[in-house]
């Protein structure tokens, strides 16, 4: 859909902070955004997982406490424990919470996961993680 | 179960099918390389290969590197564990490639307790990879020869590679599928969490046979000795992921004082025993901070190093090397 703009929507550009400024308007209401520019909400049943205090992407560390909070915060529910009870009622997307995940690329974050999307920026692990 | 020969003890012990014994050794808050020796001394006897813990509970104390050069150096057979807390990948990656040229054979892939568990809360946390990406990070250093950034390595490190799993907490349901995504990320063993909660884990573990995990990867159950109930509620309460069921508490205040130590190793005793009858189970860890002696007096009177005697001897059989 986006496609014929592709000349305006580059990384870095102008029409890139208007999307910033959408994510930002959107998602850190929504979902509680970190920005890091990767987004991979649906293999988390919408559940950021930035959120995190470890920034796990790969599901639960070995912390959680029996009441299903988080080891770090005590207060604060398991992120992971969120994200598989929604994983669960997500027909379509549900079973990408077992995709493993690359390790976060850094330099990306503050910057449009959509339109790193879009430029399939957001698929760019690092060079030697594809098998 | 896994193609690569490595040259690890503890992989030749898994694949030959023995029930293996692992034990934990608590790095000194030293820089003396006796006070390792002196621990590894009482475990080396009782068990197949020694963790040596990347600052756990987010203490510090002698590093994994450390205590794992000075283990080789000497024969012994370490486990060495690398925790995502404290380093990025780049530290990490080069850590590995030092500890594989110190000997270093077998890995464990954590990704740490929070900072906020330890006697430093206001260090800065890393968390650059976690288990899972660490796992496949050190899997393609082993089977591809490059790191993260593609760059070739002009020797590989071989590892037998393993991971943490702990079944006794939230979400129960997702564990097995979380052993699952360790195996594709390249585990090849699992050391568990404390096992107090025996329904749980075959729970657990009847959800493992029915994926046929267990054929993928070797499990060892986490067991350890309670000092007394006291010492039992304050773990339970400050140590990230250990679940203790109020039953075993209530055992162990339920005899005196000075009884609660000889109760809390009988309790261990018979965990080992009722893990070992547990089908998919390939052996024990256990652990016990600051206690070596009692480990290797747990080791011994659990009657496993009957069949380890047996088994140290059928190694002199140069066949059975290349049989694995």
């Amino acid at each position: 859909m986006l496609y014929p703009f592709r000349r305006w929507l580059n990384p870095g550009s102008r029409a890139e902070r208007i999307f910033i400024l959408l994510e930002r308007l959107s998602k850190i209401p929504l979902f509680d955004c970190r920005m890091c520019g990767q987004c991979i909400l649906h293999d988390t049943g919408m559940t950021c997982p930035m959120t995190c205090p470890k920034n796990l992407r790969n599901g639960p560390c070995g912390g959680v406490r029996s009441n299903g909070h988080c080891e770090i915060i005590p207060d604060m529910p398991c992120v992971w424990v969120q994200a598989w009870e929604r994983s669960k009622r997500m027909p379509e997307y549900g079973k990408e919470i077992l995709h493993i995940q690359a390790p976060l690329n850094n330099s990306l974050k503050d910057t449009s996961a959509w339109i790193n999307d879009f430029h399939l920026l957001q698929k760019m692990t690092p060079v030697g993680w594809d098998e | 179960m896994g193609r690569v020969r490595t040259g690890s003890r503890l992989e030749r012990v898994l694949r030959s099918g023995r029930f293996a014994v692992t034990a934990e050794l608590n790095p000194p808050d030293s820089a003396d390389p006796q006070s390792v020796y002196e621990r590894a001394l009482v475990l080396a006897e009782v068990c197949d290969a020694i963790n040596a813990t990347d600052a756990s509970g987010a203490n510090v104390h002698m590093s994994s590197v450390g205590v794992c050069s000075l283990l080789t150096r000497a024969g012994y057979e370490p486990v060495m564990q690398v925790s995502c807390r404290d380093r990025n990948r780049i530290a990490i990656q080069g850590d590995l490639l030092g500890a594989a040229a110190m000997g270093v054979r077998n890995l464990l892939c954590l990704t740490g307790d929070g900072v906020q568990a330890g006697d430093q809360p206001e260090a800065k946390p890393v968390f650059d990879l976690d288990s899972i990406s660490l796992l496949r990070t050190a899997r393609m250093l082993r089977d591809q020869g490059h790191f993260l950034s593609g760059r070739k390595l002009d020797s590989t490190p071989k590892f037998f590679l393993g991971a943490a799993a702990n079944p006794f907490i939230p979400p129960y349901d997702f564990r097995p599928l979380r052993l699952a995504k360790k195996i594709e990320a390249g585990a090849e063993f699992f050391q568990t969490q404390y096992c107090f909660d025996f329904l749980r884990f075959c729970q657990f573990m009847n959800t493992v046979r029915s994926m046929g995990l267990h054929k993928r990867a070797y499990i060892l159950v986490g067991v350890g000795p309670l000092r007394s109930a006291k010492a039992a509620e304050w773990m339970r309460s400050r140590v990230p992921g250990v679940v203790i069921p109020d039953e075993i508490i209530r055992r162990l205040s339920g005899v005196p004082s000075d009884q609660q130590r000889l109760e809390g190793k009988r309790i261990c005793i018979e965990m080992i025993e009722r893990v070992r009858e547990v089908e998919g189970v390939s052996g024990v860890h256990v652990m016990a901070y600051r206690q070596e002696e009692l480990v290797a007096e747990i080791i011994e009177e659990s009657g496993l190093l009957p069949r380890r005697w047996i088994s140290e001897l059928g190694q002199t059989n140069p066949c059975e090397e290349y049989n694995i």
